[in-house]
């Protein structure tokens, strides 16, 4: 048994936040310089040159990306040997999130109630937070700031297993070219295909976090990212959604076994602000 | 910069902003409100009541923005465009009121567009996402009411040279489907 704290839990949670909201992945910052070079549309050009300084600045002055810092996500790998002291787990995380929400100057977008009050929470919590047993005596953690424009534009279909290839390819291209401008393109796309409705839309937000220009390690997915990659890019829309041939960075797809009777499809839109960050303790 | 962007100055007159045209890019300096889902909310509830609005709309521009906490330095925190359409089921009631600009990201419905050509008010656009360096813009920013609302308060800023595209005109031209229209055929002949 390896003893953490929970002290230690909220500052790692709390530092993984400030990191993911001001600074953009070295991933995302050389795939935007490539687009660049190769985007049709000058204005398209313009507009990611205009998202390369702007993700510049926020490295450099530690000031927020984006004004939407998101909904935090926090998906937390605990080792099995691992033993937690000084209080609630959950609690601890939530404490992380408060403090780089409020100490580091990023907006609490959060509402208590979904529906008839939706009074904001003032704190940015709760987080979703997601917790996975694993063998080790580490936790390592995964969060996420979700931006809403783009959540918003997500989606889940339960397609039949006649559907096959053509109609996975053909969901994830409506799902984005229905979107159009709103989330913010170009676009991280996160997809997961099979599951049950639930499972495939937590893959497919975990999917969103794998850096750009990695690939499914199996040749088929990867074979279906590069093609859902290239249908988008022919969709026209373009950097900002004035036109272009830069409409996604990439288009990152998972997989889990399903039942004989379905092939659910989760596709989460997630924006070029895409905001992650790990940490092991 | 590849193309030259225009100045103006806002408030305008309404021939100033009827001149623009979808596709026009341009710095804008002067006035701006901010207002987003709730306080839309609340201000459409005041018009439906026959109440005055806190501020006087008649002529103005509006950005759809909710910023980010202001750091110690800076006159207001990260501060882009949020997502236009979800002000659509307000947008007509303002535009009917003198609202005479919007400042958003996305698209708009046919209604919101409609009610624009009767009024001949403009669509601007900011880049979304481009927050830190639009908030470079910004010189002040004064929350002038329903501060319960945190970052969703009406404010007031004051803008110098803030980039904007114009997306969609008072003739009801759309930038957005005219570049992805063009974009879509010169990707499908390559
Ligand atoms: S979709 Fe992304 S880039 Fe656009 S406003 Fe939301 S968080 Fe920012």
């Amino acid at each position: 048994m390896r003893s953490i704290s929970t002290g230690l839990i909220t500052e790692t949670v709390k530092n993984a936040f400030l990191r993911a909201n001001y600074d953009i992945g070295a991933d995302i910052t050389e795939c935007l310089e490539k687009s660049r070079r190769e985007e049709i549309s000058p204005l398209g050009r313009d507009i990611l040159g205009d998202i390369l300084l702007n993700d510049e600045i926020a490295r450099t002055e530690r000031i927020a990306a984006c004004q939407d810092t998101g909904m935090a996500v926090v998906f937390a790998y605990i080792g099995q040997d691992a033993r937690i002291e000084g209080g609630d787990f959950n609690e601890a995380v939530e404490e992380g999130v408060r403090q780089a929400y409020s100490e580091g100057y990023l907006r609490k977008s959060v509402v208590s109630d979904p529906l008839f009050d939706r009074r904001n929470t003032g704190d940015n919590t709760p987080a979703v937070i997601y917790t996975e047993i694993v063998p080790g005596d580490r936790i390592r953690f995964d969060v996420t700031a979700k931006g809403f424009g783009s959540e918003n534009m997500s989606a889940v279909r339960m397609l039949t297993p006649a559907a096959g290839v053509e109609g996975v390819l053909d969901f994830i291209e409506e799902t984005v070219s229905k979107a159009g401008p709103n989330p913010c393109p170009p676009l991280v796309v996160g997809v997961c295909v099979g599951g049950t409705m639930d499972k495939a839309a937590v893959l497919a937000k975990k999917a969103t976090m794998r850096p750009v220009g990695t690939h499914n390690s199996d040749p088929r997915y990867a074979g279906l990212e590069d093609e859902a990659l290239k249908r988008i890019n022919k969709l026209g829309i373009g950097p900002g959604g004035f036109g272009g041939s830069t409409t996604a960075l990439a288009v990152n797809i998972d997989f889990f076994p399903t039942h004989i009777a379905g092939l659910p499809v989760a596709v989460n839109i997630c924006c070029h602000v895409a905001r992650h960050a790990s940490a092991e303790i | 910069m590849s193309e030259e962007r225009k100045r103006l100055q806002i408030p305008c007159s309404e021939e100033e902003y009827r001149s623009l045209r979808a596709g026009d890019r341009l710095l804008i300096s002067g006035t701006l409100y901010t207002a987003r889902d709730a306080a839309h909310k609340r201000l459409c509830a005041l018009l439906d009541e026959g109440r005055e609005l806190p501020f006087d709309i008649r002529g103005q521009v509006i950005y759809y923005v909710g910023p980010a906490p202001t750091p110690p330095g800076y006159a207001i925190g990260s501060a882009g465009p949020t997502t236009s359409y979800r002000m659509d089921k307000y947008a007509p009631r303002l535009l009917d009121a003198g609202l005479k600009g919007m400042i958003g990201k996305g698209l708009r419905n046919d209604e919101v567009k409609a009610s624009m050509k009767k009024n001949g008010a403009v669509y601007f656009a900011a880049t979304g996402g481009a927050a830190a360096l639009i908030a470079r813009s910004i010189i002040s920013s004064e929350v002038i009411a329903y501060e319960d609302l945190g970052t969703e308060a009406v404010r007031k800023l004051e803008v110098r040279d803030m980039p904007v595209i114009v997306a969609v005109d008072p003739d009801g031209n759309d930038a957005y489907e005219a570049g992805r229209e063009e974009c879509r055929a010169a990707l499908a002949s390559l």
